[in-house]
């Protein structure tokens, strides 16, 4: 199928081809080196062609070979613990081949073609049984963490003709075939391709209904998101962003972790690459990798393969999720995806909208995000993709294109604030700017799991922070003077709230991770310090004293002195604080004053 | 085809010439053009196809009389001879002597756009640097392999921090190749469109602190060319990963001023005609500046290191232009320079809220800095921030309102600019007496308010005098 042609202009990643019969999507071969790339418009007998390599050293009137096939990856046993570029090529064994310098034109197989894998097919599954799209045909114990199941490919139905007994193959052995209605036969492998820009198909979507636990307090306990649902983290640099980023890929407990760094550091993704392999997962103990997957294409890489990685990403992320599994796409960042796509639309010349953006920006953005949700897979099983979009908007103006966009997408929204990042207030989630849609159907599984006050806790510190903003505002007009003793203790508490709860330190073994036990009870016991200390307001106690309470400091570290573990510990303290309060109630409590009246804050 | 000249030439402006009916002309080759008064001019192909060959011309297309220019294409990528020899020499913006000494003859030769480094291949930046200077030791400390950029205005002493860190850069003891880093220590400096009263003192600077001998110059001035400063940084680093990977040496590497290389990257994208992005500057920009910043790092299993120090100065001191923006984005912190401070007599005026050192946490603690050194500085963060809330309040209900505590926190605000932050151009401050004298600054606050710092940490060194 291939076609031959001639280069006929070089500009940047962009290389005009004589190509007549080149299908839009279709890959290019250009030049001697073999450079790979994909035809994104066609002009009479042109193509215009985007280029994943840098096309330094191209020539007009070079050859162009289209390969008439469109970009995909390839899907199958091998690919969890990999670490890829943008065109899912695997970095170690770059690495291994040309040395610490990427070089051109190099074609790698994704995964190791020699590798034998321990396949046992699936039992009910009988030679002429008719078997179609996502079939479980049979699994393969990736590792100690993951099974991996063979599917059939979305795109062949039929009878089964053979299928292989349980023993050891190669990902190219023929496992089985399959008659189509047609009578044509159909090679089964234990790995598939799939076009990387055609969502794979599933049986229907489904509601989404398990919140995701980051073990971060700010997103689980204020702005929760669901298994499937699609969240954004916009920040200036500075605030944060990777870091999050980094702790929602260790400790979320999705089965299935695909982090994408899209245009990011080359250090901060060496980082990921040294940290992850050490790093194990709380709940089974295992070695983190073993669920994780990374895609990098560091800032000087090749801005199209930059654009192309997301998808690639997005793609594996499907894979994962047709086999049942619950899978997490960290994409940081997806401006610079868009800037790929305004970088290239530039060239191409077209009309700029916004700040250079092309007019599609919105309905490619949007087409992407809908590739995540919780959907019933082909074969009837439950499996979901939540993506996790990091944004950097210039300057930190929210009110920028690729923000204001995904803004309209995304369900939860975790806006990232310089003020409070330059303070070192980190994770800088800001509590009034943020929001969550999965706040309701969060609180069914919390009221289930953890606890039925959930909710109205959650309000209440809500609340508190609240207040405390619009209180803040007076004291920097009046001075804290101008308060009174009850406002002061909202402002104070509040305060407590921001240093005790809401930060959270990613390096604090203790407080990396929190569970939502401990979330939880950490939540009440603010919440507690705040009723009691209300109530020993009224009674006449001057809120200077309160503050003075040994127990303002000590609340503040509690985070790192119990573990996510020491549940004991926490309700402990729980216990401690009536009678901590009951000893102050004795010394202030004017005797004719009734000390019964209870007014919570909820 | 190398001996061939052409004189094609279709038209030239703004540093560009376009040339017709040369065919087969590879992107990215080196071009020589020979004008009428023959003089020779660099330049390379940025855009080419069957029917025109764009061309920018480093020196620029001033006095080119298109009737009489020659221009012949050299087949072969704009590459740099590389020697040890290049070291205490000065050079322009194309690699060419600028001291009137014979230019580097080697065999080895590379290609000045350079490669991308696989990620996996990239060792962590964790190696603390001292420099001397409290407010980055201590609080937004730099490591070797990192890429830390100073953000400054028009007339903020920029140049005089940079030349203070290279004066002052050092390993502390801890290392085994300490003795052996230490000599195999270089200096890669790229001055792009700087006074040449800057780049005297820089100059003065090397000498003063003796190591001319151990700094390759890559100098465009201010009335040079600016086309000159889009190859300039290139050139540099392609010295620089020379020196670090070849050679084995820590390699500081400062560029002053990345403003003015984006400024001349803006003035070719709109000669070419690209659609810009924000304030003109085309879309590319963040992938561009990405390609010289990341050049910075270690490599695995190799000794050497890039460090690099870019100056930014952002243009009416808005943090948010495009340059500076992008910059943040790519680099792994900032050291953002404050008039107020420097009205206040600061010296350096570093404004430490919105510094940043990403790879801060690698490098510091026990082993490296001191056990404390973590906390130490985020309580300084944090208790600065606060005092900041406190001063703005000061300002509207007057120092008299404030409680005990706010006091408490001016004190300690004005004892961190003048004791913390102030220090001499030539003072040169170990890390124990930077956390030291944190320690007694953070001893002006009430242990109650040091939420940060282990009760472990306050019983060691907090000083109860201080809070008299």
């Amino acid at each position: 199928m291939n076609s031959e042609g001639t280069i006929l202009d070089i500009q940047g990643p962009i290389v005009i081809a004589q190509l007549p019969s080149a299908l839009i999507g279709e890959q290019v071969k250009l030049g001697s080196e073999g450079l790979m790339g994909e035809v994104i418009a066609r002009e009479d007998g042109r193509a215009i062609i985007q280029v994943y390599e840098n096309t330094e050293g191209l020539r007009p009137e070079g050859p162009a070979t289209a390969l008439g096939s469109q970009l995909s990856v390839e899907l199958g046993p091998g690919l969890l613990g990999g670490i890829f570029d943008g065109l899912q090529r695997p970095l170690n064994t770059m690495l291994d081949l040309t040395g610490e310098r990427i070089e051109r034109g190099l074609v790698v197989s994704a995964i190791d073609r020699n590798r034998r894998w321990a396949f046992v097919p699936a039992e009910e599954l009988k030679v002429g049984a008719q078997v179609s799209g996502g079939t479980i045909l049979g699994t393969v114990p990736e590792n100690e963490t993951i099974t991996h199941r063979i599917l059939m490919p979305p795109d062949i139905a039929g009878e089964l003709h053979d299928l292989v007994p349980a023993g050891e193959y190669a990902v190219d052995d023929v496992i089985g075939r399959v008659r189509d209605r047609y009578g044509n036969i159909h090679k089964l492998h234990l790995s598939s391709r799939w076009p990387v820009r055609i969502p794979r198909p599933f049986g229907k979507r489904d509601n989404a209904v398990q919140p995701l636990i980051t073990g971060q307090r700010i997103m689980d306990t204020f702005f929760p998101l669901l298994k499937g649902g699609k969240g954004a983290i916009p920040g200036p640099f500075g605030a944060g962003k990777t870091v999050l980023q980094q702790q929602i890929a260790r400790w979320s407990d999705a089965q299935i972790v695909i982090y994408v760094g899209c245009g990011e550091r080359g250090n901060e993704l060496t980082e990921v690459l040294d940290t992850f392999p050490k790093l194990t997962d709380p709940r089974t103990g295992r070695p983190l990798m073993e669920r994780t997957l990374l895609v990098a294409n560091t800032s000087n890489m090749p801005v199209v393969a930059r654009e192309v990685s997301v998808y690639v990403g997005m793609t594996i992320g499907e894979y994962f999720r047709d086999q049942g599994y619950d899978v997490v796409i960290v994409a940081d960042s997806t401006s610079r995806w868009a800037e790929a796509l305004r970088e290239v639309s530039g060239r191409l010349g077209q009309m700029p909208v916004e700040e250079g953006y092309p007019a599609y920006l919105g309905s490619t953005l949007s087409a992407f995000y809908e590739r995540a949700g919780r959907v019933v897979t082909l074969n009837g099983n439950h499996g979901s993709v939540t993506l996790i979009g990091a944004v950097s908007p210039p300057g930190g103006d929210f009110s920028e294109p690729v923000t204001s966009h995904t803004k309209d997408i995304i369900q939860t929204f975790w806006a990232l604030s310089k003020d409070l990042a330059d303070a070192r207030h980190y994770p800088a989630v800001d509590w009034l700017e943020s929001f969550s849609l999965f706040v309701d159907a969060a609180a069914k599984w919390w009221h289930e799991n953890i606890n039925e006050d959930w909710m109205r806790l959650r309000n209440a510190a809500l609340r508190l922070l609240s207040e405390s903003e619009e209180l803040a505002r007076i004291v920097n007009l009046v001075g804290v003077e101008a308060l009174s003793g009850q406002q002061r203790w909202t402002l104070e508490t509040a305060k407590l709230i921001r240093e005790g709860l809401l930060q959270q330190s990613a390096l604090e073994p203790q407080d990396s991770f929190c569970s939502p036990q401990k979330q939880f009870l950490m939540l009440k016991l603010m919440i507690e310090i705040y009723n009691r200390g209300a109530e020993m307001l009224r009674i006449g106690m001057p809120v200077q004293e309160l503050l003075r309470q040994p127990l303002m400091a000590k609340a503040r570290r509690w985070k790192i002195v119990y573990s996510s573990e020491d549940i004991e510990g926490l309700e402990k303290e729980l216990q401690a604080i009536e009678p901590t309060f009951d000893a102050l109630r004795t010394e202030y409590a004017s005797p004719v004053q009734s000390t019964g009246a209870k007014a919570d804050l909820s | 085809m190398s001996m061939l000249e052409y004189r094609s030439s279709a038209w030239a402006r703004g540093g560009l010439l376009a040339m017709r009916n040369v065919p087969g002309v590879a992107l990215g080759d080196r071009v020589a053009v020979r004008d009428h008064l023959g003089n020779r001019r660099n330049g390379q192909v940025i855009r080419s196809s069957s029917e025109m060959v764009l061309i920018q011309i480093f020196e620029g297309t001033d006095n080119l009389d298109l009737e009489r220019t020659w221009v012949r294409f050299l087949d072969q990528p704009f590459e740099l001879a590389l020697a040890p020899e290049m070291l205490g020499r000065v050079f322009n913006g194309v690699g060419q002597p600028r001291d009137g000494r014979p230019p580097i003859i080697s065999s080895l030769a590379r290609n000045v756009n350079g490669a991308a480094i696989n990620p996996a291949a990239r060792a962590y930046p964790r190696e603390f640097i001292q420099t001397g200077i409290s407010t980055i030791d201590g609080m937004n400390t730099l490591v070797r392999g990192q890429k830390l950029p100073v953000f400054s205005g028009s007339g903020l002493p920029h140049n005089r921090l940079a030349a203070q860190i290279v004066r002052q850069a050092k390993l502390l003891a801890y290392g085994d190749d300490n003795r052996e880093g230490q000599e195999s220590f270089a200096l890669v400096f790229a001055a792009m469109g700087v006074s040449h009263s800057d780049a005297q003192f820089f100059e003065e600077s090397f000498e003063e602190s003796g190591v001319l001998g151990q700094v390759v110059n890559f100098i465009n001035l201010a009335d040079d060319p600016p086309i000159e400063r889009l190859i300039l940084p290139r050139v540099a680093l392609t010295c620089a990963e020379y020196l670090a990977f070849d050679l084995g040496m820590h390699v500081l590497v400062v560029m002053t001023d990345m403003t003015y290389y984006a400024e001349a990257l803006r003035e070719i994208a709109t000669g070419k005609g690209d659609v810009p992005a924000r304030k003109g500057f085309p879309g590319y920009l963040y992938s561009d500046l990405a390609e010289i910043y990341e050049r910075a790092g270690r490599v695995r299993n190799k000794k050497g290191s890039i460090t690099l120090i870019p100056v930014v100065s952002m243009p009416s001191d808005d943090i948010t232009h495009p340059v500076p923006d992008l910059t943040g984005y790519i680099t792994e912190g900032q050291i953002v320079l404050s008039r107020e401070l420097m009205a206040a007599n600061i010296q350096p005026p570093v404004s430490v809220l919105p510094s940043l050192s990403r790879l801060m946490k690698d490098g510091i603690g026990e082993g490296m800095t001191r056990e404390d050194h973590a906390r130490v500085s985020s309580q300084l963060f944090a208790s600065y921030a606060k005092a900041q809330e406190v001063r703005s309040l000061a300002a509207i209900i007057g120092a008299e309102e404030l409680s005990q505590e706010d006091n408490q926190y001016l004190k300690f605000a004005e004892a961190f600019e003048q004791r913390f932050v102030s220090q001499g151009e030539h003072e040169d401050r170990s890390i124990f007496h930077t956390l030291d004298l944190a320690w007694e600054i953070l001893s002006l606050l009430p242990k109650e308010a040091l939420t940060r710092l282990s009760e472990k940490d306050i019983e060691a060194h907090y000083l109860s005098t201080g809070t008299q």
